[in-house]
């Protein structure tokens, strides 16, 4: 028997029984994703054009490669969470469930990885 | 006894007006940002992939499917974006009033044009060209 009183058990669980890390990590994404992607509009909008060698020599700025690559993986987790959501509140077999919440995950994960890396390639590798 | 199923999320009996079309907005307009991020992360790796490749991604980007789709994106983001910042204003425990929650609504609507008017004759018009 667990010596934890039902309070104690239920202190930072909502009414979904998990805590709310989901809840904050869902705000917190939010928050940044509103300055990191009014950042990405008014830098991307601000240089002349969007041609291979423009668009090269803003990303291998450091001022833009950091902001770059905290929106992508900030994107990629707001995303993950938001469709986990839909995916909980809409698929309700249990096999499909998880098949897609992994699904979610394991491509969010790759994704952003693939992302990241192709900045840290223009960023540090010369393409240019 | 027999125990009645229980209620599943979304538990739709609800009647329809503004508030429940603007939340399944923002979950639309989310579903439409996440494949709109797909877009960005190929833009991104088709620069990482050199001249060659990013020319092909200009030529598709140009398209007038994928065209439509960037302008959707647009338009989703700059709801997402707006009603997202209302969310947020609610978390903090403001505007929770129905007669503010229903002033907001109206603002985040017209903010959502705008928005989208204004980052899109830019893209459109400021300097010639999409990409």
């Amino acid at each position: 028997m667990s010596l934890n009183g039902a309070v104690g058990r239920g202190s930072d669980k909502g009414s979904a029984k998990h805590g709310v890390d989901h809840w904050w990590a869902q705000r917190a994404t939010a928050v940044a994703l509103v300055l990191l992607s009014v950042w990405f509009v008014v830098s991307l909008l601000s240089i002349p054009t969007i041609n291979f060698a423009a668009v090269t020599a803003w990303m291998s700025r450091g001022w833009n490669t950091v902001p770059l690559v905290a929106l992508i993986l900030v994107a990629a987790q707001h995303s993950y969470l938001g469709l986990r959501v839909v995916v909980e509140d809409y698929v309700h077999d249990p096999g499909r469930r998880i098949a897609l919440l992994l699904l979610l995950r394991f491509a969010h994960t790759l994704i952003a990885a693939a992302a990241v890396i192709a900045v840290f390639e223009v960023a540090f590798g010369g393409v240019a | 006894m027999l125990e009645r199923p229980r209620p599943l999320s979304p538990f739709l009996h609800y009647r329809w007006q503004y508030t429940n079309t603007l939340s399944i907005a923002h979950r639309v307009t989310g579903i439409i940002l996440s494949l709109g991020f797909l877009l960005l992360v190929y833009w991104v790796i088709a620069i990482a992939g050199g001249p060659a490749a990013y020319a092909r991604a200009e030529i598709l980007f140009a398209r007038p499917l994928v065209e439509g789709l960037l302008a959707l994106a647009l338009v989703a983001f700059a709801y997402h974006f707006c009603n997202g910042i209302r969310h947020l204003v609610w978390d903090a425990g403001f505007g929770l009033e129905r007669r503010e929650a229903r002033r907001s609504a109206w603002l985040v609507v017209l903010a959502t044009i705008l928005l989208s008017v204004i980052v899109g004759s830019i893209v459109l018009f400021g300097r010639g060209g999409v990409s």
